[in-house]
């Protein structure tokens, strides 16, 4: 359960900075009248862009269990790690060249470029399918070899993560999809900004997600695991 | 101070809301049934979780009938009476307590008690309610599928769980783990709602610390939930696929009726750590909301300022985080390695103190105050005694030599129906009867509202005390019929049919508060606004029920907290948190 301790820990971290900023200390039985709100202060960012952040702590502890699991059902007996498919690493590329396009269409929305916004988001949305498709076929590839889901834990576990992220994914999709709808309308950039710099952040955190669930995987950051197994037990 | 201009500053709701912004039902489908409304969500969902939790009341009826009376009950065999006690366990504490805290007094209270007009996602929000009761649906399908409902216990242990000698194994234990996962799916929904809703929907002058304490233990209740279901959701998705796929996430080898299973080299205690990292935070996901309602409750019916309100916000969020990192506690007996336990038993004691300045708080709080004995108030007195009780127990379960031996027994049932069972329905109770005034318009019936207390509360007691007595006999709990045992003397049998009429008894009660909701709709006397002459933000609505968009035109601005009763001086023994400092210095009382 380490990786999911670690994941609370870093959610406590903020959770409590946070809160290190709300006046706790205050004592409002004796604070009567009209008080400085810590939100006149600065402004705040917007309902969907906190809605978001609350959202990703939830998919991210998510996969931190997921990860958690998997670390410690690697130490039983019958695991037999299995050969990564290098489709994974085009794949890989593939996701990050999405990333990228969507930070490009939040750049383009930032500087009122409609066309740029266009282009970024349909390069995004089409590298993300791609990505996607990739990932069936590392499936097909695995199965023909014949690494079924159930014929050992390391598969099982890598069937179920990859397709806990794609079904994320696929939800970012349909989010991409209503904002190209709405540009496709001939929505003004300012009416979309808010959308289309949502979606870059979860395709950034949906990225990194998949390169920690690739490092495991692949197996690379079991050193890492180990140091921290030893580390809690 | 008044004078301060609002209109430039960025961040906080304007006080004026064009009619465009608001949500608009458009028809009788829209405003009653698929409403955006928080209100009327919180309603739906409040009504759906009495209604199934009613299911659960009538289950519990027949594993005490069996109890009390082995034998006599030719329509309760073993298998059954497990599917009882696993459908008991599941719909209470998620279906009911979960689902009524939360996406009941959640929706409702959170946008009156912070002074906002709707959720910030109100679309989200009504989705929330209609996937929660497609999984309540689907829970209370199985008791129609072949094989009825699972059997498994309500922590679904595989490898039992997903074997064939569990009744439900069929399609009961797949539906009862699609319904789980359906149902965080629409929690998420809803608490995504009710964090930001309370980030970022408060009215002006409403800092985090003048927000009422049952804000604060829903708000911090709903962070720990959304952050603790991925770990039953996990858990769930993986043993779908065990029980789907033939994947060995959990299972073990092993050999089922003579041949030996396809699974193996699983590990069920890897379910067991997944699903208590859900389980432990989930009791204070019921206990939060109860802590918060139950101050509120007190401060308001004992006309007296919370006492020690920083220290009751600070112990809400110190129980938060604490609890995620009690979990195997109620793992003493898998096996771990002694110092694992000595480590989760010295967390365990840890949380006591955060509980237990809360506890104090509440007596202080009723120390020297103008009590009203109240139903409301009778529920509130009922909540601490009985949490007290069952936290008492707590410490005993909680170190691991005390424990071992009282393991599985009836000590833990009534340990647990203390602590999570009794002790938050009455919060529930004591909310429902505080606030139904602000819901209908109307109040509750008094007469039949002392019946319902009183013989829920004492029945309760006749219930549970006697329990804890024969869990230190050693009654283990989970079985269907004890039979000839020579450590269970024949006193422990009757005491057992004593305990079984006690519970039809209390049962009945509950028929007699669900007419009081009925009937008082109709015929209950009018409550006007503010019947209990309370300061928060709900009571202070300018129509009873509160109309569209909560407010009216403005919205209100808070120059208090939530707690300014029988202040020295004042007209009234209350002040409304959005009564300006003004009008009390005009009355010739200090400000």
């Amino acid at each position: 359960m380490s990786a999911i301790i670690l994941f609370m820990a870093g959610i406590a971290a903020i959770v409590g900075w946070w809160l290190s900023q709300q006046r706790l200390t205050a004592k409002p039985w004796l604070e009567e009248g009209v008080i400085v709100d810590l939100r006149e202060e600065r402004s705040s960012p917007q309902a969907a862009k906190i809605g978001l952040g609350v959202f990703l702590a939830v998919v991210g502890s998510l996969f931190a269990l997921f990860i958690s699991a998997y670390s410690m059902r690697m130490t039983m007996v019958d695991w037999r790690t299995l050969p990564v498919p290098p489709l994974l690493w085009f794949n890989t590329g593939v996701l990050v060249l999405s990333s990228v396009a969507l930070q490009w269409a939040y750049i383009a929305a930032r500087r009122d470029d409609i066309d740029g916004v266009i282009l970024g988001l349909l390069a995004g949305g089409a590298s993300a399918v791609t990505f996607l498709v990739g990932q069936l076929m590392a499936w097909r590839e695995l199965s023909v070899a014949g690494y079924f889901v159930a014929s050992n834990p390391a598969n099982s576990f890598f069937y179920l993560i990859t397709a806990a992220h794609g079904l994320h994914l696929m939800g970012g999709l349909v989010a991409l999809g209503r904002t190209i709808g709405k540009v496709w309308r001939g929505v003004e950039v300012a009416q979309v900004r808010v959308s289309v710099e949502l979606c870059a952040i979860y395709w950034h955190f949906l990225l990194l997600v998949w390169l920690v669930l690739l490092g495991m995987l692949t197996g690379w950051t079991d050193n890492f695991v180990d140091i921290c197994r030893q580390l809690l037990s | 101070m008044v004078d301060v201009r609002f209109d430039t500053i960025a961040g906080i709701p304007p006080a004026e809301v064009g009619e465009v912004d608001l949500y608009h039902p458009r028809s009788w489908w829209t405003r009653y049934v698929f409403s955006q409304d928080a209100k009327v969500i919180a309603v739906q969902y409040s009504i759906t979780a009495m209604a199934i939790g009613m299911v659960a009341l009538v289950l519990s009826w027949l594993m005490r009938l069996q109890l009390g009376f082995p034998g006599t009950f030719s329509f309760i065999d073993a298998n059954q009476y497990l599917q009882f006690i696993t459908m008991h366990g599941m719909i209470m504490v998620i279906y009911l307590l979960t689902a009524l805290f939360l996406g009941g007094f959640g929706n409702y209270l959170i946008p009156l008690m912070v002074g906002a007009r709707d959720m910030v996602f109100p679309y989200v929000n009504m989705l929330s309610y209609w996937v929660y009761l497609l999984a309540v649906l689907v829970l209370a399908s199985t008791f129609f599928v072949p094989g009825g409902p699972t059997g498994a216990g309500w922590t679904l242990y595989p490898p039992q769980a997903i074997l064939s000698g569990t009744p439900g194994q069929d399609g009961g234990i797949i539906l009862m783990l699609a319904s789980l996962i359906l149902f965080i799916i629409g929690f998420t929904m809803g608490g995504l709602n009710y964090v930001v809703t309370v980030l970022q929907a408060r009215t002006r002058g409403m800092t985090l610390m003048r927000m009422p304490l049952t804000v604060w233990g829903i708000f911090t209740a709903t962070v720990m939930a959304l952050l603790a279901f991925p770990a039953l959701f996990v858990a769930s998705v993986m043993l779908l696929f065990d029980r789907l796929l033939g994947t060995s996430f959990f299972m073990p080898t092993l050999v089922e009726m003579g041949e030996l299973t396809k699974y193996g080299g699983g590990s069920p205690i890897l379910f067991q750590h997944l699903f208590w990292f859900f389980g432990h935070p989930e009791v204070y996901i019921v206990a939060l909301p109860a802590f918060g309602i139950i101050s509120d409750l007190i401060s308001t019916h004992a006309r007296k300022n919370i006492f020690g309100y920083r220290m009751m916000v600070w112990a809400i969020v110190a129980i938060g985080a604490l609890s995620f990192i009690v979990w195997a506690h109620h793992m003493y007996v898998s096996g771990m390695h002694p110092y694992f336990g000595f480590f989760f038993a010295t967390t365990t004691l840890i949380i006591a103190i955060p509980t237990a300045i809360k506890v104090y708080n509440w007596v202080l709080t009723l120390w020297r105050g103008d009590i009203h004995l109240t139903i409301p108030m009778l529920f509130a007195l009922a909540f601490i005694i009985t949490f007290v009780n069952g936290g008492l127990t707590g410490l005993f379960l909680g170190n691991v030599v005390v424990d071992v031996p009282l393991s599985d027994t009836m000590f833990v049932v009534a340990h647990f129906h203390m602590v999570m069972g009794i002790a938050p329905i009455m919060a529930v109770f004591g909310g429902i009867y505080h606030w139904y005034p602000k819901v209908t318009g109307r109040m509750l019936n008094e007469a039949l509202g002392q019946f319902h207390f009183w013989v829920t509360f004492l029945g309760a007691y006749a219930v549970f005390f006697p329990m804890h007595y024969l869990g230190l006999l050693g009654m283990p709990r989970r079985y269907h019929d004890i039979g000839e045992t020579a450590f269970i003397p024949a006193s422990a049998h009757d005491l057992n049919a004593f305990m079984s009429v006690a519970a039809l008894i209390v049962g009945f009660a509950q028929l007699v508060f669900i007419f009081n909701l009925i009937w008082s709709l109709f015929k209950g006397r009018e409550a006007g606004g503010n019947p209990w002459r309370a300061t928060s933000l709900e009571w202070q609505t300018p129509e009873t029920p509160p109309g569209h968009g909560n407010w009216g035109k403005e919205l209100p601005i808070v120059y208090r907290w939530a707690y300014d009763y029988s202040v020295p001086g004042a007209a009234r023994d209350f002040i409304p948190q959005n009564e300006p400092p003004a009008k009390l210095s005009a009355q010739g009382a200090h400000p």
